[in-house]
């Protein structure tokens, strides 16, 4: 499988470097859609340029990245383009192992169920070959590799590229079994944006479900687990918070990147929820709606991981969904991370009634916002409200996608 | 869902009809609404009008040469206490305008600033007249200068007013307009502003071509079919029955019996003319270059039509007076009043409330014939349920099948968009044609050849195409023409239609399984070049000028060379939106229909 997988990278890194040099690359890396206030190029280039200056990169509230971000730029900054590149196929490979993982596993334990005769008669055509799993991980490198999302995305040069490389790193760290490399991937990851916070439960479960040790609160295997993984968890964040903290020798970078993705100060328009609200609020309510807007993306995880302990990966799929959809400043990246996991379970997929429709809306939207955008700010025939009311059919679009999914199980 | 399928084919009629009598219905005056002005600031205040009467008007030489009537502006600008600028321009056009006879062009446009006399300089009001050596837009730089001198005298100005006279028209305008906003989004190389006003609130562009008017013709349709707010054509009306002028939209005066088969025969006209010239995308006067910036703008034109009724001068500079008046005392940027609408007549306007549903239906169509497509691929799936079923691989050879004609459709595109500029030289050097003749005739014979094409390379690629194949392909191009119809719609409706009512019903009802020869025939008969050809004939109708067909065949190839033009020179967005994204649909229609 390693001819077709360097085909596919060979095709994306042509598109890529053919955007990237045409006049589009600007046009894009200003799209609202694209980009957001916390992963802009524009922004990291204007940190690096006070960075240079011998300034903190955070006065300004211009710039809004770790600083681990920052050093790893200061010293690629010329080959930004070519970093960006590498990072989607990082990406794309790592997510092609992880299926890979996740397929050999499924099969396992669907020949042992067979053996043991638990399938009821009419569930047999739902039995998956060897033949279509093949190609499954192939499509889901596929499904973000040539996603447009995705080469949006990294021609606009928005990190967002690189956080969605190190969250299918630490799926792939999960799915091979190795709790240490996971513990710290999701660590870095949480570093990044807080939101991958939410995948601990998943990552967890997965491990329990891995070392055959039942999810039972009073069993004291359950707890030592946890413990563990807990401590490297928790370690590693606080490891990497006090490097970040001697990199730049000062506690700056804590209210500018998580105050500001928790307080959102930035409304700017995106395709998220917060800034329509945001931008009509009276100070009064402002801290109760922030509590109440960011409490909805940390919540969904305690009654889908009750629900779900039985599918770990499922789980890890809901919650990218539900961070990507619900979070301060969420862009076309996000998106294109869960969507890349569908072909996954393609195999259910005629039970899915509705998903024409939810597709074509997801379509007409996505089609829609820059022709919205254009009414409003440049014709001025339209305004927000116009623009906001795309974004939410599109937003409504995702949810109802989740939901019909999520009948999987 | 098998009702669905059922009473597809009958709802997909019911929703086309239904969508033409709707467009139709909306020139019938109960249907339609009365124009008001929506904005405060211009209705409460009756200004009185003095008028330019007393001041004698001196028209310009036109055996002038070129930098002579820039000097003689400058200095009668100067005489009357403006703060005159002058900017030069110049561009060389992709191919020569053979309807306006330019090629390289050079000119410079002259403006004047009357400053406020007791305002801070943060807005501004223009009026232009176009004027280029030889033309004969005399009369309305004379009014210019006897306006400039009677709003001198005046204190209640509040913005500052620009009087610009620019040369060779649009481009003069473009010109101008790029140097005031600091962009330059077309390739024009220009001098500098030396000086500014604030921002610009509003626009005026005057035409008289001749000493003698009988009527004031408005002209709103800007470009990309922008058109500017209500409110200023509301203004205009306003001002026209006040003063008795007699002014007319289209060129069509008003008739006042919406009862009769005539008097809706004539609005039917005057809205299907706007309908064109919207749709065209081309601006069909100064003003429409304002538009792109947030400008309300519109064309005032005078027309002689040799009746007993004319209007003096006078008359005409108190209506100018007046708007600008009211214009001055706008607080904000017109926007209370309807961006989107088509006007039967000027006191009856529809909006896009009441012409959107029209659309709609026919867009339906598109759906539902998608949604059936969706059940019928659907079905086999849901069929073998009952025992172990070999699993089948539809997305992997299907999606490649689909792949295939939709790249080569859009290449086609890309060519089509790209080589008829850039192969001229080519052409002139092989046949004996000019370099406008041979950018055209490559684009016909590039649009031709795409019909041949998608023919046979499928066959090449793919071998055998499958029944499902092309109800794969023809769901993709379904939705695919919906989107876009609905997006270009959104932003000129008149175009979206006119594309919609010829394109989907051929788009709907086109399977591999009709008779081919019938059916290649009414599709490229409702083709899009074929559509501009039907849209060439019926304008010319409506303007009461018929022509033979040779006549409408040259008209067609000068449309679009102007198509081209537009877009290279103003940024009209009509010629790429038709090469790169509404051919290659239809050709991926084509290559269904001969699909094997």
């Amino acid at each position: 499988m390693a001819a077709p997988l360097t085909l596919l990278l060979i095709v994306a890194v042509t598109i890529r470097a053919v955007l990237f040099r045409s006049s589009w690359a600007e046009l894009i890396s200003e799209r609202v859609e694209v980009v957001s206030p916390l992963n802009a190029w524009k922004r990291v280039v204007e940190g690096l340029a006070l960075l240079d200056l011998g300034v903190s990169p955070y006065s300004g509230d211009v710039f809004h990245e770790t600083p681990f971000m920052i050093y790893l730029f200061h010293f690629v900054v010329d080959y930004a383009e070519i970093v960006f590149m590498v990072t989607d196929g990082i990406t794309a490979v790592a997510l092609y192992l992880s299926i890979q993982t996740y397929n050999k596993n499924v099969f396992r334990k669907q020949k042992y169920a067979l053996e043991s005769d638990r399938y009821p008669a009419d569930c047999l055509e739902l039995l998956r070959s060897p033949k279509e799993m093949f190609y499954i991980p192939l499509k889901v490198a596929m499904f973000y590799l040539l996603n447009p999302f995705t080469i949006l995305s990294c021609v606009a040069k928005s990190t967002c590229g690189l956080n969605n490389a190190i969250i299918a790193l630490f799926i792939l760290c999960t799915l091979k079994g190795s709790a240490l490399l996971s513990g710290i991937l999701l660590a870095l990851a949480t570093y990044q944006s807080i939101y991958p916070l939410t995948l601990f439960a998943p990552a967890l479960l997965f491990f329990l479900q891995r070392l055959y040790i039942p999810v039972n609160l009073r069993r004291s295997s359950f707890w030592f687990f946890t413990l563990q993984y807990a401590f490297i968890y928790v370690g590693s964040l606080v490891v990497i918070t006090g490097l970040s903290f001697f990199l730049l020798g000062s506690w700056d970078f804590i209210p500018s990147v998580y105050g500001f993705i928790f307080s959102v100060p930035d409304l700017t328009p995106n395709i998220g929820l917060f800034w329509y609200f945001f931008a009509e609020m009276f100070e009064h309510f402002r801290l109760f709606f922030i509590c109440v807007f960011q409490i909805n993306v940390f919540f969904y995880t305690i009654p889908l991981s009750i629900k779900l302990k039985e599918h770990p990966v499922f789980l890890i799929f809901m919650q990218i969904a539900i961070i990507s959809i619900f979070k301060s400043y969420p862009t076309v990246g996000d998106v294109a991370l869960y969507m890349a996991f569908l072909p996954a379970w393609s195999h259910l997929y005629r039970f899915l009634r509705n998903i024409f429709l939810v597709s074509c809306v997801l379509l007409a939207c996505s089609a829609l916002f820059p022709v919205l955008w254009h009414l409003w700010i440049y014709a001025g025939s339209a305004n927000s409200n116009f623009y906001y009311a795309i974004t939410l059919l599109f937003n409504f679009g995702q949810v109802k996608s989740l939901n019909l999914i999520s009948h999987f199980t | 869902r098998g009702l669905l399928t059922r009473l597809n084919t009958p709802i997909c009629i019911v929703c086309y009809l239904a969508a033409i009598v709707w467009f139709m219905g909306l020139a019938f005056e109960p249907f339609t609404l009365r124009t008001d002005m929506s904005e405060n600031a211009m209705g409460s205040t009756m200004v009185l009008l003095r008028g330019a009467s007393a001041v004698p008007r001196q028209g310009v030489r036109s055996s002038q040469k070129t930098g002579a009537v820039s000097t003689w502006l400058v200095k009668a600008m100067q005489s009357r206490g403006l703060e005159v600028f002058t900017q030069s321009f110049s561009r060389k056009l992709p191919f020569p305008d053979e309807n306006k006879e330019r090629y390289m062009v050079r000119g410079t446009n002259v403006y004047g600033i009357l400053r406020a006399p007791r305002a801070p300089r943060t807005e501004a009001l223009v009026i232009s007249a176009p004027c280029s050596p030889g033309d004969s837009n005399n009369q309305a730089v004379g009014l210019l200068l006897a306006l400039a001198q009677y709003f001198r005298n005046q204190v209640y100005w509040a913005k500052d007013i620009i009087f610009l006279v620019n040369e060779h028209d649009l481009m003069g305008t473009q010109a101008w307009l790029e140097a005031y906003h600091h962009t330059n989004i077309t390739g024009m190389e220009y001098s500098p502003l030396q000086g500014r006003g604030g921002s610009i609130q509003a626009a005026l562009s005057l035409e008289l071509s001749s000493d003698v008017i009988t009527s004031l013709d408005l002209i709103l349709d800007g470009l990309n079919g922008q058109l500017p707010n209500l409110d200023l054509a509301n203004l205009f009306y306003a001002f026209c029955q006040k003063l008795g002028v007699l002014c007319t939209i289209q060129g069509k005066l008003q008739r006042n019996d919406w009862d009769t088969a005539e008097g809706y025969t004539h609005a039917a006209q005057t809205m299907m003319l706007m309908v064109l010239k919207q749709a065209c995308g081309r601006s069909w006067g100064d003003h429409g270059l304002f538009l792109r910036y947030h400008i309300e703008a519109a064309s005032v034109r005078g027309i002689n039509s040799f009746r007993h009724y004319k209007t003096d001068a006078a008359t005409i500079g108190r209506l100018l007076e007046g708007m600008v008046r009211k214009l001055n005392n706008l607080l904000e940027r017109l926007h209370q009043s309807y961006f989107f609408y088509l006007l039967p007549s000027l006191s009856r306007f529809v909006s896009i409330g009441c012409y959107m549903p029209a659309f709609g239906l026919l867009v339906v169509i598109l759906l539902l014939r998608a949604l059936d497509l969706w059940v019928h691929l659907g079905a086999p799936a849901l069929a073998a349920v009952e025992g172990v079923t070999e699993a089948q691989q539809p997305s992997g050879p299907a999606v490649l099948t689909v792949l295939t004609p939709v790249v080569i459709s859009h290449l086609t595109g890309v060519a089509l968009y790209l080589l008829p500029v850039h192969l001229q030289e080519m052409a002139v050097e092989h046949f004996p044609v000019s370099e406008t003749e041979a950018v055209v005739l490559t684009a016909v014979a590039i649009y031709t050849t795409g019909l041949a094409l998608p023919h046979n390379t499928q066959r090449l690629l793919s071998g055998e195409g499958t029944e499902q194949g092309w109800k794969v392909l023809k769901l993709t191009a379904l939705l695919y023409l919906a989107v876009l119809l609905g997006c270009t719609a959104l932003i000129n409706f008149s175009l979206g239609f006119v594309l919609a009512v010829t394109l989907v019903p051929i788009t709907a009802s086109m399977t591999p399984h009709m008779p081919k020869a019938l059916s290649a025939l009414v599709m490229v008969l409702l083709s899009p070049a074929f559509t501009i050809l039907y849209c060439v004939f019926i304008y010319q109708e409506l303007i009461e000028a018929p022509v033979s067909v040779s006549e409408g065949w040259m008209l067609f190839l000068s449309v679009i060379s102007q198509g081209i033009l537009d877009h290279a020179l103003y940024g009209s967005l009509v010629y790429p939106l038709l090469a790169l994204f509404i051919y290659p649909c239809w050709l991926m229609f084509w290559n269904i229909l001969f699909w094997s």
